[in-house]
């Protein structure tokens, strides 16, 4: 199960390789939408400071819808994914290693990215740190909760915005979650109990998705 | 049309069983029966809240007369989550035991729970106006009530987005059932989220002691609501049936049967 995990993830990995550019999408649409936010609210320091968690969660969760309903298109379209689905590899493993190696090429970057766009906010070395630690918790829950609006709306007319509406709701509890863990933080409360719940978050989401996600891509290949 | 032509053409058998009116076939006639009924309760018990709530409770020491909103408010908040309770439940039993009419069910309710979430926060922002100054607050109950009215939106959207019923129905199901596991998850996030921020410097409960003719109106309306539900879901569950079984013998017949009372009338 592990080995068909890990070539799962090497094999989704190797193709991001090839195709680099769509990879870059969503991280260049995460620096976009972060940046725009000071011209439209203003460049006063302190404002953009208090405002910083929230709009870079709020911004890598529109990064990850953007990009996740492309998670099982290449695949269906060249009949891979039929192949997923007549194997007798249990398809959540499989799912869970495509999820995998998707949130290495979009949830990973945004971590990664944060200090940048921290530096741009006016945070402090510590706020941005805290920010980091949240978005590397709380973005694999998101991938997870996006792979199950994927496999829903695959091939559906109107994927983009229906894959909004479905998965949205859900992501509710991550974001607020991971957004106030800053703001505890200034209200000198700690984030423990955020990172805590955001990885209780995380572990329900590992639990629950792969399955969903593989019961929704048999029904959609019905 | 999918269905098994064993399913469709069986006659009912005589022994009870949990899942005889399981087929729509047996359900039809049924529900056609229990209609009346409900709306007659659902009429009677509406008419009895509303006198209730209207002109038999007290007016309120702190509210004045603007509490009695509460009549339609309160019922219609339970009524949205209970309805989306009871989707989910229809929708785990459609996917374990395969029926196709628990499907429809949860179809035929969908709508009906949407509209008590929207006329709980429709409610809900027109009592806020006086009691509070303000339509909106971010209070944990009012954004859960937001966000649980979204999960109506998506599921009805899923559905509608989907052309072949089976699909659409178990890709419904799903959803429906992921978005029941997170509601508390929801819930309890938003609450936190909320008492981190400001406190609780508002609070939907009223004073402790509620006059006994204040809870008789609203549970009143909330049974009014009840039947309301009922009886609106039993119409669309019949249209439902009839609009996806049209191949089927029973619903010809359903129609000749129909043509032949006319023609006599």
């Amino acid at each position: 199960m592990l080995s068909l995990f890990v070539s799962v993830v090497r094999r989704d990995l190797l193709l991001a390789w090839r195709r680099r550019s769509d990879v870059l999408t969503a991280l260049g649409f995460f620096l976009l939408v972060t940046s725009l936010f000071p011209l439209g609210v203003g460049p006063e320091p302190e404002q953009l400071s208090h405002i910083a968690a929230g709009v870079m969660w709020v911004a890598a969760l529109l990064a990850t819808l953007l990009s996740v309903s492309r998670l099982f298109e290449s695949d269906e379209a060249d009949g891979t994914l039929e192949q997923m689905l007549l194997s007798v590899e249990p398809l959540p493993v499989i799912v869970l290693g495509k999820v995998c190696a998707y949130w290495l090429l979009t949830g990973l970057p945004l971590v990664v990215i944060a200090p940048l766009i921290g530096l741009q906010f006016n945070l402090s070395a510590d706020e941005t740190l805290i920010v980091c630690a949240t978005l590397l918790v709380g973005t694999p829950s998101l991938s997870l909760l996006g792979a199950v609006g994927a496999s829903l709306t695959l091939g559906l007319r109107g994927g983009g915005a229906l894959i909004a509406l479905l998965v949205l709701p859900l992501y509710v509890p991550v974001l607020i979650f991971g957004a106030g863990a800053l703001d505890a933080w200034r209200a000198g409360l700690g984030i423990q109990s955020h990172l805590a719940l955001l990885s209780a978050v995380l572990l329900v989401a590992l639990a629950v998705c792969p399955l969903a996600s593989a019961t929704a891509l048999r029904i959609a290949q019905d | 049309m999918s269905d098994s032509p064993l399913t469709a053409t069986r006659a009912p058998s005589s022994g009870f069983s949990l899942f005889y009116y399981a087929s729509p076939q047996t359900f039809f006639p049924l529900a056609g029966k229990l209609l009346w009924p409900t709306w007659i309760i659902a009429i009677a018990l509406t008419i009895a809240g509303l006198y209730t709530g209207f002109f038999i409770a007290p007016t309120d020491a702190t509210q004045g007369d603007s509490y009695r909103i509460i009549f339609i408010h309160v019922p219609a908040a339970w009524m949205s989550m209970v309805v989306y309770l009871v989707m989910a439940f229809w929708c785990a039993v459609g996917l374990i035991f395969n029926t196709r009419l628990s499907f429809m069910m949860s179809s035929a309710l969908a709508p009906t729970g949407a509209m008590w979430a929207f006329i709980a926060l429709w409610t809900g922002a027109l009592w806020g106006k006086p009691t509070w100054g303000t339509y909106w607050v971010w209070d944990a109950r009012l954004t859960s009530e937001l966000i649980l009215f979204f999960l109506y939106c998506g599921y009805m959207a899923l559905q509608a987005a989907i052309d072949d019923p089976r699909r659409a129905d178990r890709a419904g199901a799903l959803i429906a059932i992921v978005g029941a596991i997170n509601v508390p998850i929801i819930y309890f996030s938003v609450k936190w989220w909320n008492t981190l921020h400001q406190g609780a410097s508002v609070s939907l409960t009223q004073s402790p002691s509620m006059a006994s003719t204040m809870l008789t109106g609203m549970l009143l309306m909330a049974l009014a609501a009840w039947a309301y539900t009922i009886g609106v879901a039993l119409v669309r569950v019949r249209a439902i049936m009839i609009e996806r079984e049209r191949n089927t013998d029973w619903v010809r017949q359903l129609g000749n049967a129909a043509q032949a009372g006319d023609s006599k009338a």
